[in-house]
């Protein structure tokens, strides 16, 4: 796990360099659109790694001065899937961004949903040193997590403490300077493919920029959608991306349980474009403008010309009824929300004290998807739409823009991560230690 | 018809990407918008100096703009005024004055000038000031004469301070002030001052002070009387030979010196007449073991 330290902390500190210059730039890199949000930090209030995510209050101390979101290319399942085409995209957005900002930006914080985020609980304890907990025992007992076989070719991209228990005393945010005798921890760990973060950061570098943090989009979301009681006493958010649907559970302020289904809007459009024998732009553009999934009478008298180009005028001239284009949509997206049950249930979502379902992302946007999310998922789900924050475009408040905004406050307020505290001195390799001795042996 | 030119490609390249981001630079920035300007006017002001004839037709103008105002009647001293200086002071004032009038009052050092004015040995403290309608006002502050001081070289004028403010011919000429007389008598002026202003009190006129080893007086009176003062405390020394005059009538005695010197035994001299006379009055009165210094010789 060491290496992956080296690059976490890294990335860490690249994000705090940007943060004291002032300017980053977060990446949203999405199956159907690439977002870029320019932020100018102006030092209000200062950068404190101890800050919890969910404090609603602490986003004062940035503002959104360039945003762009252009269509995405070579992206799929919410992975990078095409290099050129998806740095030609991500060139294009951050081009945008930094022509409205007025400024260059050197530092990105990106995030994407898929690569198959997997979510694992580690716990570990430790017997404290002395009387009180210090900042040693709480990296020794981040230490002592078991960690579990994670497969070849993969990688820890969010590692956080949830909780921290004292002797019999559990529950505690931050356990520094309490008396107790054993320090017991609760991690949450998500991993995700290592390819997709690889090539998400040579695009990231093809485009001149430096990647200063990754992030998991259904993390971001949840951060943006979820008001802080919801985070407090327990909710879900799933983000209806375009290729991919995520969820994220969160409890206590904390993340616990981040997954992903790689079923989203474009399959739906790619049902209507083969149900309707219509290329894929006129498809889109039929679900946005007249998509549902639940029909009422009138649907059916509500034609819809489908348009074409073919030069076949009986081709080109169809109409369709609203209730057939509503026949198509609804099995995917009752599918999309079956999956996304399955996986709720596997979390065991339905323990949690509150089963508020926030839907976001551009695929909430469906009218009636909130009554038909309600029969599938549970009684309480509402539309969530991302926090309001200061300088953010009108084009920009939309519930497609959840994980955008969420990148914001995540760049704004990070959450405390394992690579945070110091790694305990005996964990540090025998390479190491052999390596300061010659040093010293051949300084003197 | 489907359109036959295919949709262009909304993403930059990687040259134009690089450019707008160098553009976009901040230190770019301000190189373009504040460097650039600068760079072209000192080149073409540097391009414009590099001929010599140039230059010094330049540098003329300056200079002859320069003389210009500094010549306009606004900025011109016509006058000279003196304040507060007797005729003579006024006359040296004129002759050691370093510019001609009229001037301009740019060319005009004032603090040079005010030195100039206050080494002259009879001035204690000029104040310059150029008022409105180009007069150059002169505030003189004198030495005030207090004593004169007999030297070989001839009579000096003195301030309190010791200063030679003047050197006249004839003592005639300043008749109110005492004379002293003696080496370093300047250098003890205020007390000489003290000595004179106590002997006020004398009936006789007083002649003078001498100054006595550089350390001492001896006030002379008109009779050539000589009064020899100690060295400290030479006021009381005189206030007693005062008092003595007033109890015993010293002064108008046939005396030649009353030494002060020793506070505990004033002594006097008799004259050779008087010295004389006491003998022989002595003598007559047949006074035994008293003998004249006479005698001794």
């Amino acid at each position: 796990m060491i290496e992956l330290y080296e690059s976490q902390r890294a990335m860490r500190a690249l994000r705090k360099a940007a943060i004291q210059r002032g300017v980053v730039a977060v990446l949203d890199v999405g199956t159907s659109k690439i977002s870029c949000l320019v932020l100018r930090f102006d030092g209000t209030d200062q950068f404190t790694e101890a800050e919890e995510v969910g404090r609603m209050a602490g986003q004062a101390g940035f503002r959104v001065i360039g945003a762009a979101t252009t269509r995405s290319r070579g992206v799929r399942f919410g992975e990078i899937d095409a290099m050129v085409e998806a740095e030609r995209a991500i060139r294009t957005a951050v081009q945008a961004a930094q022509k409205m900002a007025g400024i260059r930006v050197d530092h990105v914080i990106a995030c994407f949903s898929g690569a198959g985020p997997r979510s694992y609980g580690l716990a570990g304890s430790v017997d404290i040193d002395g009387q009180t907990v210090t900042e040693h025992d709480v990296s020794r007992v981040l230490s002592a997590c078991d960690v579990p076989e994670i497969g070849d070719g993969r990688e820890v991209l969010h590692a956080q403490p949830v909780n921290f228990a004292l002797d019999h005393r559990s529950g505690l945010i931050d356990p520094r300077g309490r008396t107790g005798a054993r320090l017991a921890t609760d991690m949450h760990m998500v991993t995700v493919e290592a390819d997709a973060i690889q090539n998400l950061a040579h695009c990231v570098r093809r485009c001149d920029l430096d990647l200063a943090g990754v992030a998991n989009s259904a993390y971001v979301s949840g951060v943006s959608a979820l008001v802080e009681d919801e985070q407090e006493l327990g909710a879900a958010c799933i983000d209806l991306g375009g290729g991919s649907s995520s969820l994220s559970i969160f409890v206590r302020k904390h993340m616990i349980y981040a997954d992903a289904v790689r079923i989203g809007g474009d399959h739906v459009t790619g049902d209507i474009s083969m149900g309707l024998q219509v290329p894929k732009d006129t498809a889109e553009r039929i679900k946005t403008f007249h998509g549902g999934v639940v029909a009422t009478g009138i649907d059916d008298r509500d034609m819809i010309e489908t348009g074409g180009e073919t030069g076949d005028y009986e081709h080109d001239r169809r109409r369709i009824s609203r209730a057939e284009l509503i026949g198509i949509m609804r099995p995917r997206v009752e599918e999309i929300l079956e999956e996304v049950r399955a996986r709720l249930d596997a979390a065991g979502f339905d323990h949690l004290p509150s089963q508020q379902i926030v839907l976001t992302g551009g695929g909430s946007q469906i009218p009636g998807l909130d009554g038909l999310a309600s029969r599938i998922l549970g009684q309480n789900v509402r539309l969530g739409r991302p926090l309001r924050v200061h300088g953010l475009p009108q084009a920009a408040t939309g519930p497609a823009f959840a994980s955008a905004v969420g990148m914001c406050l995540f760049a704004a307020n990070p959450q405390d991560e394992w690579w945070d505290f110091e790694v305990p001195v005996d964990r540090y390799p025998v390479r190491s230690l052999r390596r300061a001795v010659k040093w010293f042996k051949d300084n003197w | 018809m489907r359109p036959v030119i295919a949709r262009t490609d909304p993403a930059p390249s990687r040259l134009r990407y690089r450019l707008e981001r160098m553009r976009l630079t901040p230190s770019y920035h301000r190189l373009l918008r504040l460097g650039l300007p600068l760079m072209l006017i000192a080149g073409g002001v540097g391009g414009y100096l590099a001929d010599e004839a140039r230059r010094t037709a330049l540098l003329d103008r300056v200079a002859e703009i320069r003389r210009q105002i500094e010549t306009r009647p606004e900025f011109m001293v016509n006058l000279l005024s003196l304040d507060g200086a007797s005729p003579e002071v006024a006359a040296e004032i004129h002759d050691i004055f370093p510019r001609d009038l009229p001037a301009s009052s740019f060319d005009l050092d004032l603090p040079a000038i005010r030195d100039a004015i206050e080494g002259l040995p009879a001035v204690a403290e000029a104040a310059l000031r150029i008022r409105q309608g180009g007069v150059l006002a002169v505030t003189i502050t004198e030495r005030t004469p207090v004593a004169l001081w007999r030297t070989r070289d001839g009579i000096a004028v003195l301030d309190p301070g010791g200063t030679r403010i003047a050197t006249i011919g004839r003592r005639g000429l300043r008749p109110g002030l005492p004379v002293l007389a003696g080496d370093g008598a300047d250098r003890a002026v205020p007390e000489a001052l003290e000595i004179l202003a106590a002997a006020e009190a004398i009936a006789q006129p007083v002649r003078g002070l001498v100054r006595m080893g550089e350390r001492r007086w001896d006030l002379v009176l008109g009779d050539g009387k000589r009064i020899l003062l100690p060295e400290t405390a030479p006021v009381r020394a005189l206030e007693r030979v005062i008092a003595l005059d007033a109890a015993s009538d010293l002064l108008a005695r046939d005396l030649v010196r009353i030494d002060m010197r020793l506070g505990t035994r004033p002594t006097v001299r008799l004259s050779a007449a008087a010295d004389e006379e006491w003998w022989r009055i002595m003598n007559a009165a047949g006074v035994p073991g008293i003998s004249s210094g006479a005698e001794r010789q």
